[in-house]
């Protein structure tokens, strides 16, 4: 492994110290062709337009505050059998069962952000970061499975009885 | 030429210096925590390919996840501006930049702004992305479309040509069940898209999600690649580049290669190591040997691409 390792700086190095225009420069950039209504990227540096790389859309683009952001960390800590505790990227526990009319909390433990996603569209959280949190209030019986929409191989169940 | 130098009438240093370029190009892939290194753009012979020089280069970074804060990487967007500026100095200037997704970390309005103002520091005509599940963490990826969707089809998917190379950008990180997921309209594009194409035009795939099986369990795979690839059959070389895993791996099916690219922000565990894909935090000192920069070229007459992957200096 050492071998390779020390290859492959050596390699950087004479590329990086490679300066020679002949030998390292292609005349001219080869151009992009862009079909007709597709101009996808957007300008580097090096681009004839660099003084003004504006672009429509680049500008403007502050989205409004998500309405149904994760509530502070410092709210009280919901009861017992209505919170979900998320770690090491499970829903613990994996079903949870609540009456009619019951606000369930979900709490990332996890260094990454996880969401909190229905797969009937009924609700979806935006990313909680660490110890980030959401709540949502189960208002009609049913089974209702979730995922977390970054981690989609996370599943779990909320089970709303009469 | 003395008598000393090989066959290929350059001298060992040469052939190190130039090694990327020409004739067969050393490939460090790191799977399962070891180094390997194989040789690719072996179907060329290197008599052609001493002869030219590549008519394509470009770079790819991936996963710099602006805003993770964390003790796996304490300030990501020092890395990834250290990546940038070591593509600037590669000594050449690449025909483009590709990067490939989970350009944020929660795909914030402000984050989307920082991690395009610092793309725009790229020296290099053209910058191109896909998007990460990061980047579309909780609206379907609007706000990753407003940022960097202009002037792409459907959901943020183009293509485009350059140097006789075909580039497909995919978009694999929304509706997803379980793995990545392509969907029927982007599906139906790329089959519309490589229709009018000579089986022996170049392809080169970009993806989020790697388009194979790299560990399912972990959601590392898409779970309708197989309908796409299906059209790239035809095609004598198929190079597909993808981010997500943050670490370097390759695979080679029939005409299909995959290269997985490494981070710019932080290490992920080797597949199924540990209970989650979590981020890794590493001894002092060994952060910048996980993250990393790739250069592509494509020389006329290889049928295959060459890369080679440098660790952040």
């Amino acid at each position: 492994m050492k071998v390779i390792v020390s290859l492959a700086a050596v390699g950087v190095l004479f590329t990086a110290a490679c300066s020679s225009p002949a030998s390292n420069t292609t005349p001219t950039s080869p151009s992009i062709t862009f079909q007709s209504d597709m101009t996808p990227g957007m300008s580097g540096m090096q681009s004839p337009g660099k003084s003004n790389p504006a672009m429509p859309g680049m500008s403007g683009m502050q989205s409004p505050p998500a309405s149904a952001s994760p509530t502070a960390a410092d709210s009280p800590a919901p009861q017992g059998g209505t919170a979900v505790s998320i770690s090491d990227f499970k829903f613990n526990p994996a079903t949870l069962t609540v009456p009619v009319g019951t606000t369930v909390t979900w709490t990332n433990q996890d260094e990454e952000p996880h969401t909190v996603a229905a797969k009937d569209g009924s609700f979806h959280s935006p990313g909680m970061g660490t110890h980030g949190t959401y709540s949502f209030t189960f208002t009609t019986p049913g089974s209702y499975d979730f995922i977390c929409s970054i981690h989609p191989f996370m599943t779990g169940t909320v089970v709303v009885t009469k | 030429m003395s008598a000393d130098n090989d066959p290929t009438g350059m001298t060992r240093r040469q052939l190190i210096r130039h090694g990327a370029w020409f004739g067969a190009a050393v490939v460090l892939t790191v799977a399962g925590g070891e180094v390997i290194s194989h040789v690719a753009g072996a179907a060329g012979s290197a008599g052609a390919a001493q002869q030219s020089r590549p008519a394509l280069r470009f770079a790819q970074i991936s996963d710099s996840h602006i805003g993770f804060t964390g003790p796996a990487n304490p300030n990501v967007a020092e890395t990834f501006s250290h990546a940038i500026g070591q593509i600037n100095s590669l000594g050449y200037t690449p025909d483009f930049v590709i990067h490939t997704g989970d350009l944020t970390h929660l795909a914030t309005p402000a984050q989307f702004d920082q991690v395009k103002q610092m793309l725009t520091g790229l020296n290099t005509p053209r910058v191109f992305t896909v998007p990460g599940e990061h980047d579309s963490t909780d609206d379907a990826g609007q706000k990753y479309r407003q940022a960097f969707g202009a002037g792409t089809r459907g959901d943020g998917w183009y293509s485009f040509d350059i140097a006789g190379v075909h580039l497909i950008g995919l978009v694999n990180t929304l509706n997803m069940q379980k793995l990545g997921h392509l969907g029927t309209d982007q599906l139906e594009f790329i089959e519309k898209d490589v229709a009018g194409l000579s089986s022996d035009t170049p392809i080169v795939v970009f993806s989020h999600i790697p388009l194979f099986a790299m560990y399912p369990d972990w959601g590392w795979g898409t779970e309708d690649a197989a309908q796409a690839l299906s059209y790239l059959k035809r095609f004598s070389s198929v190079t597909c580049l993808n981010g997500h895993v943050h670490q370097l791996f390759s695979k080679t099916e029939g005409n299909v290669t995959f290269y997985s690219g490494t981070t710019t922000a932080y290490p992920l565990p080797p597949p199924g190591q540990g209970p989650a894909p979590k981020p890794v935090t590493l001894p002092a000192g060994k952060l910048r040997d996980a993250l990393g920069i790739r250069e592509v070229s494509y020389t006329k007459g290889q049928q295959a691409l060459a890369l080679k992957d440098q660790k952040l200096t």
